[in-house]
């Protein structure tokens, strides 16, 4: 243990003093590198001198480790000897790093009252060139820090940024929108090179975790209603149940939540690293808009997959729930033949459209917060969250508002 | 190539331009002036705005007050197919070079010509390969910009900005984290550019040996004053330059012995 802690201190040593080579002084007193550091450790002693002064020896290591213990003591002992003169004695230092070179600046830059200050005394030649730099009475008050702004002014601020955020997203909407349209009216404008892509990876590559999802979710609806169903005979029905409930609602909305956390965050953390790479300012530069470039391909391959994902969910979900329901004796064909029954056009294709609006705003979101990015390591992951949080808050607000649009509708 | 009282006029103007963040200015009244075919760099200590003035210059950023000219058009606050028309008149490499990280060399170098010409597929090919080969890096082409060292993306950025073969380049910090061989391979490449094409080069940089190697002509901005310290050619600033400071940074001595 012993062994491992001095490898240990005095390999920072030489991190620490290779770090500071070439300066004018250094940093690091080696007068005995092999001095045990168990044993040496620092020591602090009081005396009282001839005239009445109060000495403090300072002795062995003033290091990174040892100096913690004595910085108490040896600010008490200050403290005791108020009215006298202080001397320091530092003869028998033959260590000393940053933290010993702090501990003496903390001593001299007490506050004391006339005739009674803290010098130090047979001070080592490396230990002075160590403290040559600094200037103990600039220390004297505590470092300045920021105050943290008052409750008006953060309350402005805060409203400020709401302000510039809605203005910010109203353009996008526009632009966005402006962009969208320009697209459809030019097909051959369209990157869809780059839109396939987009769709393949936002697409097919979430295939399997669509697949488990939904399976999973026909499995636990035909399993938890069928128990209860089965009790008044009424097994079938859970396929109209699970049909409807899939069509109309889990299947879009499931799909958009899954579409949300793989692609909606793709979308933001790719689009935020080309800002931090200033890629959105070559593209400027080029005279290409990024949101022409970057917004439509992403959002035409969302609205293409999203449907298509979605009915791909609902079939699995059926699958699961069929597979129940033959455990509970209704066969195959007879969970079907309900299934047509049950399902009107109208609530597939209602689920469709509602599964294309999410795809709309998922990678309309998604892209909104990657070129919100702003700089720094950390800019990125912010707008991966925000895209990811805020893709999921509008698409069940856009659920709630479709359910009641579709009850007055009456579809 | 400097420019003297027979010169044509001016590829870019600076007309009074004062540039900043959040109402705070941080450089005022700048007016200069960049001949054609001249290797233009702008210099300053860390943080004085150079890169936010070469920023405004090719337009990311709205200036406070004052105007940027290219080619004697304004540019500043221009929009539409005339803003498009003027960014066609200049290419910009980026510090860190910029390419997409999704599209190889080829397609990066590629992607100007095919949203901006009517070319056939295979003469796009043919233009891209033969800009790659002109900044050295042919055979590179189906490489992808993280297979490849930071020099070589940096010489991909110029091929990229040269792609419609633009009157002026603007280069941010060149050299910035490259070794000082690559770096001087760099300015070579810049020096051959400028002569071989006629190509107007604004660069930033703060790299002494490659100020030395390709300055025409060089401004020094300063925090202080918000303002140009001194212009004109580099080794004459360092040697007779009546700012101390200006000398100073010519000759790299630290402002005080510490």
């Amino acid at each position: 243990m012993g062994v491992h802690r001095r490898s240990l201190i005095l390999s920072s040593l030489a991190i620490w003093s290779d770090m500071f080579n070439g300066l004018p002084w250094s940093p690091c007193v080696p007068v005995e590198k092999k001095t045990s550091v168990n044993e040496g450790g620092a020591q602090l002693k009081a005396s009282i001198g001839p005239a009445g002064e109060c000495i403090l020896v300072l002795a062995g290591r003033l290091d990174a480790y040892t100096v913690g213990p004595l910085w108490p003591r040896a600010g008490r002992m200050l403290q005791d000897h108020a009215d006298t003169p202080v001397r320091v004695d530092l003869a028998a230092v033959d260590y000393c790093d940053g933290a010993g070179v702090a501990l003496l600046l903390d001593l001299l830059r007490q506050t004391r009252a006339p005739g009674a200050e803290v010098t130090l005394v047979n001070v080592p030649t490396k230990v002075a060139q160590l403290l040559e730099p600094f200037d103990a009475s600039a220390l004297a008050s505590p470092s300045r820090t920021r105050r943290p702004p008052g409750l008006g002014r953060r309350l402005g601020d805060g409203v400020h940024d709401l302000g510039r955020d809605l203005y910010n997203h109203v353009v996008f909407v526009g632009e966005a929108a402006a962009a969208l349209a320009h697209g459809l009216a030019h097909p051959s404008r369209v990157r869809w090179k780059d839109a396939l892509r987009i769709a393949q990876e936002a697409g097919v590559n979430a295939l399997p975790i669509v697949a488990l999802i939904a399976f999973l979710m026909g499995v636990i609806l035909a399993f938890q209603s069928a128990v209860a169903m089965k009790q008044f005979g009424a097994e079938i029905f859970v396929a109209n149940l699970v049909a409807l409930s899939l069509f109309r609602e889990l299947g879009p909305l499931m799909t958009a939540i899954l579409l949300a956390g793989r692609s909606a965050s793709a979308f933001a953390a790719e689009i935020g690293t080309m800002k931090v790479n200033e890629e959105l300012n070559a593209l400027t530069t080029m005279g290409l808009d990024p949101v022409r470039f970057l917004v439509v391909t992403r959002v035409m391959a969302a609205v293409i997959i999203a449907p298509l994902l979605t009915i791909f969910a609902d079939l699995v979900g059926l699958m699961g729930g069929a597979m129940v329901m033959m455990t509970f004796d209704v066969p195959l064909v007879a969970f079907m033949n309900q299934v047509s029954h049950a399902v009107s056009p109208g609530d597939f294709l209602g689920g469709l459209f509602k599964a294309t609006v999410f795809g709309l705003v998922i990678a309309g979101v998604g892209c909104l917060r990657g070129l919100e990015t702003r700089t720094g390591a950390s800019a990125v992951g912010i707008s991966t969250t925000r895209a990811v949080v805020s893709a999921i808050i509008l698409i069940v607000v856009l659920d709630g508002l479709f359910a009641v649009i579709f009850f007055h509708l009456g579809i | 190539m400097h420019s003297d009282s027979q010169s044509p006029p001016p590829i870019i103007q600076v007309r009074d331009l004062t540039l900043g963040f959040g109402g705070t200015p941080l450089l005022e009244h700048l007016s200069f002036d960049i001949a054609p075919g001249e290797i233009f760099v702008i210099l300053g200590g860390s943080g004085c705005g150079k890169s936010t003035l070469l920023k405004h210059m090719i337009g990311l950023y709205e200036p406070m007050a004052g105007e940027v000219v290219i080619g004697g058009e304004v540019f500043t606050g221009t929009e539409g197919q005339a803003r498009r028309d003027i960014l066609r008149r200049f290419g910009v490499m980026y510090q860190m070079g910029a390419l997409f990280g999704s599209m190889t060399l080829l397609e990066n170098v590629r992607l100007p010509l095919e949203e901006f010409t009517g070319l056939p597929d295979e003469a796009m090919d043919l233009v891209a390969r033969l800009k790659l080969q002109l900044v050295g890096l042919a055979g590179f082409e189906q490489h992808m910009p993280a297979e490849i060292s930071g020099g070589m993306q940096k010489r991909a950025a110029i091929a990229r900005a040269m792609a419609l073969d633009p009157d002026i380049l603007f280069l941010d910090e060149p050299s910035a984290g490259l070794d000082p061989i690559t770096s001087a391979e760099l300015d070579q490449l810049i020096l051959r550019l400028s002569r071989i094409l006629g190509i107007t080069f604004v660069v930033v940089t703060h790299e002494l040996p490659s100020i030395f190697t390709i300055a025409d002509r060089v401004i020094m901005l300063d925090k202080e004053t918000r303002g140009i310290l001194a212009q004109g050619d580099p080794a004459h600033l360092r040697d007779h330059s009546e700012h101390p400071w200006v000398r100073r940074f010519f000759n790299r001595e630290a402002t005080e012995a510490s």
